[in-house]
């Protein structure tokens, strides 16, 4: 029994790796396009989303609903950072568009600079990103900002707010008051 | 980052009273009288042009018959990219232009098409940048006592000689690690220098300063909110609608002491009345934006405010949109005209506020006269109660559709008009005493506005909602330039634009008016009909103002031309259009399709004859 298992397991495992070379080309377009790799979500901790790699990542059903967090970072986007980066990650007249730096910029890369800021300040140009490492406004979602902004960058959520979003987990309440005090 | 400055600054002030000291006698010798300065054309000694905030000309050797003929006359960089608000002063043979951060401030010859006589550059810190809402804007320059005022980036007064760009005197206003900054373009009357602060979305608890233009020593500070002694609020004099404040009638409005961090932005344009001794401005939101958070009219957010030039004290106030749920900041100039209203002649007051309503009012009594909508598209109050019995006098009477209040936090509240920039904001009116006719331009937007919980940190934003702006509904434009009529509440003629008019306009003797658009065009349009005469695409979108001045004999007209400020965020990357879907036909394509950055100056007059 064991072996013919074992055997089962093996086609089922060769079925699997069958279908994921069938559906590589998306995943490579993925892979590319996106500084943290293919974003596929693959597991949730209470609505909220990471990828194979434990990175931030948003989860879209067929019918458009996006997942909570994502839509929370829409929110808290629009709130914290449109005001220099555009509406919808589309940059302004001053700062870049994330929906294109998330293109190249990983999860780590995205928390540093948001954390500890940036500065590009030459005779030609003043970029000055202010630390937000001390802004719960901004750090307590930042998870949930990043997400929105992968979506953004992977073309998986249009502009403006998302139609529908999939409802309140039921930790969230409490995260958000542990996290804002 | 904060004790830098500190250091920087303090190092900088020892330096400056030294300097004054050597300084001082040669500059007061002058005695400027900018009443008498301001009378004639050929100059423009303030950034309102006239202490009355007309910006009219009496200029006329351009005029409806021949500005179709204009050319440019020469053309200068300000080596910055962000945007450029505002507009050069001309005393005699010299233009004096700013710029944005890092606050340039060039001294150009007349004589020679615009060669550089001095530069003025100040050093800040860069972190300054990102506590600016809304890109790193400054509004100008003011002239007075053979100095030139101008209020940096990081809330440093400066006085600098006028002759030699040398600097005279600097005085710290705020403090910018906690998020309040210096944009707007300071006023000068008699012997005291105007200046107000920025910081409505960082929490700043905002304020009027008068300083001596001899010293730099404070004169009064005038807070928006807070105790009486420290709004300069007298409870038995200062009326509101005719009647008196009484006691702490400001932080009877906010829970506990939220009006610490209440905000109340004073960065918009100050008129001065010289037979009252009256100055006017405006005050801007409420911290934070999020009206949950802050129960009460958050008295004295978006209110106007006439004052006491030289002790400070309010002598009437009028707050517009008492509780603001949806950021319709009440900065907007006061445009001062004298008009006939049921036969008899009225000192008046004129405001087009963000919130959609112009209002006229008496302005040495602060009367309410007329409250109308000046564009119809403004859904978020039905009209402003009119009746003086009623308890709700003065109020707008708020649609609770459009009540982000009424909603709640996480409720998006859908299709409220005009959005978050207002029907119009900083972009000041012109009045034309030829025509009894003000030239306004508009914006044409509406929004969806969702308000949510949000913490204090000192120096981070204090925002608290999300909002996302469309094109009012039935129709493609974003912006209209209209001509209204203050005595009847209504619009005379509209022309519409693609996008907002975010430049401020200038109407002249020569019965002609003038705007920029946001693509780049100046126009000049006729007073009477609002008929396109003249058009010329300068290098970059318009949000700055348009001015006129003569020199040797000849009429020029002037704009800065670098797009940016809360235009570049809203409309670089095009607003969304609700009805794509249904097959409109889309005027909403983005900016970036149509304009690129940079600060110039283009100068224009009519060929030589």
């Amino acid at each position: 029994m064991s072996s013919w298992g074992c055997i089962v397991r093996g086609i089922l495992r060769c079925a699997v790796v069958l279908f994921a070379v069938l559906i590589v080309p998306s995943g490579l377009v993925h892979a590319i396009t996106d500084g943290s790799g293919d974003p596929a979500a693959v597991k949730s901790d209470d609505g909220k989303w990471a990828d194979k790699d434990g990175n931030p990542t948003f989860k879209i059903e067929a019918d458009g609903t996006v997942d909570w967090y994502t839509y929370v970072g829409f929110t808290r986007y629009s709130a914290e950072c449109l005001r220099c980066h555009g509406p919808d990650g589309m940059g302004s007249t001053y700062a870049p568009a994330l929906m294109e730096s998330m293109k190249r910029l990983s999860y780590s890369d995205f928390y540093a600079t948001v954390a500890g800021g940036k500065q590009a300040v030459s005779s030609s140009q003043n970029l000055v990103m202010p630390a937000e490492g001390e802004n719960k406004n901004v750090m307590c979602f930042i998870d949930a900002i990043y997400s929105y902004l992968r979506a953004r960058a992977d073309d998986a959520v249009g502009r403006g707010r998302p139609d529908k979003h999939a409802p309140k987990p039921a930790g969230y309440e409490k995260m958000q008051d542990d996290c804002m005090g | 980052m904060r004790r830098r400055i500190l250091t920087h600054l303090a190092a900088g002030t020892v330096l400056s009273s030294l300097l004054m000291i050597g300084t001082l006698h040669a500059q007061t010798s002058g005695g400027d009288d900018l009443l008498k300065m301001e009378k004639n054309a050929a100059n423009v000694v303030m950034p309102t042009i006239t202490y009355d905030n007309q910006r009219f000309s009496g200029l006329s050797q351009i005029n409806a018959s021949n500005v179709g003929k204009l050319q440019v006359a020469w053309t200068f960089s300000t080596g910055v990219l962000r945007g450029h608000e505002g507009a050069p002063l001309v005393i005699g043979d010299v233009m004096y232009v700013h710029a944005p951060f890092p606050n340039t401030v060039f001294a150009l010859d007349l004589n020679h098409d615009g060669k550089i006589l001095w530069k003025y550059e100040p050093k800040q810190d860069p972190n300054v940048i990102p506590v600016m809402c809304c890109d790193t804007v400054n509004r100008g320059v003011a002239y007075g006592d053979g100095k030139i005022f101008l209020h940096h980036a990081d809330t440093t007064l400066v006085a600098l000689d006028a002759k030699t760009g040398k600097v005279v005197c600097l005085v710290k206003t705020d403090d910018p690690s906690k998020g309040a900054t210096g944009t707007e373009a300071p006023m000068v009357v008699k012997d005291k220098v105007y200046v107000g602060v920025s910081g409505g979305e960082f929490g700043v608890r905002a304020w009027l300063a008068a300083y001596s233009i001899k010293d730099g020593s404070q004169v009064w500070r005038a807070y928006s909110v807070g105790p009486d002694n420290e709004i300069l609020v007298n409870p038995q004099k200062t009326t509101a609608l005719g009647k008196p404040v009484a006691a702490d009638s400001s932080t009877k409005t906010w829970q506990g002491d939220q009006w610490k961090i209440g905000g109340g932005g004073t960065w918009g344009w100050y008129s001065y009345d010289p037979q009252l001794n009256l100055i006017y401005y405006g005050t801007g939101n409420p911290s934070t934006w999020n009206p949950k958070q802050r129960p009460g009219d958050n008295k004295y957010s978006m209110t106007i405010f006439a004052r006491d030039a030289d002790t400070g004290e309010a002598k009437w106030l009028y707050q517009m949109t008492p509780h603001d749920e949806w950021d319709y900041d009440g900065v907007n100039e006061m445009i001062l005209a004298d008009q006939e209203i049921g036969g008899q002649m009225r000192h008046l007051l004129v405001h087009f506020d963000r919130n959609g309503f112009g209002y006229t009012l008496d302005r040495g009594t602060g009367e309410l006269l007329v409250a109308a909508k000046f564009d119809p598209a403004v859904n978020w109050a039905t009209h402003v109660d009119m009746d003086k019995s009623s308890p709700t006098y003065g109020r707008p009477q708020v649609v609770a559709q459009y009540s982000t209040e009424h909603n709640g936090e996480d409720t998006n509240t859908k299709g409220v008009c005009p959005a978050a920039l207002g029907t119009k904001d900083e972009q000041p009116a012109a009045f034309s005493p030829d025509t009894g006719l003000f030239y306004v331009p508009t914006n044409h937007v509406c929004m969806d506005y969702e308000p949510f919980r949000v913490s204090y940190t000192a120096g981070q934003p204090y925002v608290g909602a999300t909002l996302s702006m469309f094109p009012a509904p039935g129709g493609n434009t974003m912006g209209n330039f209209i001509a209204w009529d203050a005595r009847a509440g209504k619009i005379v003629w509209s022309d519409p634009e693609q996008f907002s008019v975010w430049s401020g306009a200038l109407a002249t003797k020569g019965g002609v008016v003038f705007y920029g658009t946001l693509e780049g065009y100046l126009k000049a349009v006729d007073a009477k009909t609002g008929k396109e005469l003249y058009k010329f695409k300068t290098p970059s979108g318009i949000i700055g103002n348009v001015m006129t001045y003569e020199h040797a004999g000849r009429q020029y007209v002037a704009v800065l031309s670098g797009v940016g400020g809360w235009a570049g965020i809203g409309l670089a990357a095009g607003l969304t259009d609700p009805h794509a879907g249904l097959g409109a036909v889309g005027g909403y394509a983005g900016l970036n399709d149509y304009t690129s950055l940079g600060g110039v100056l283009t100068v224009f007059a009519l060929p030589p004859s």
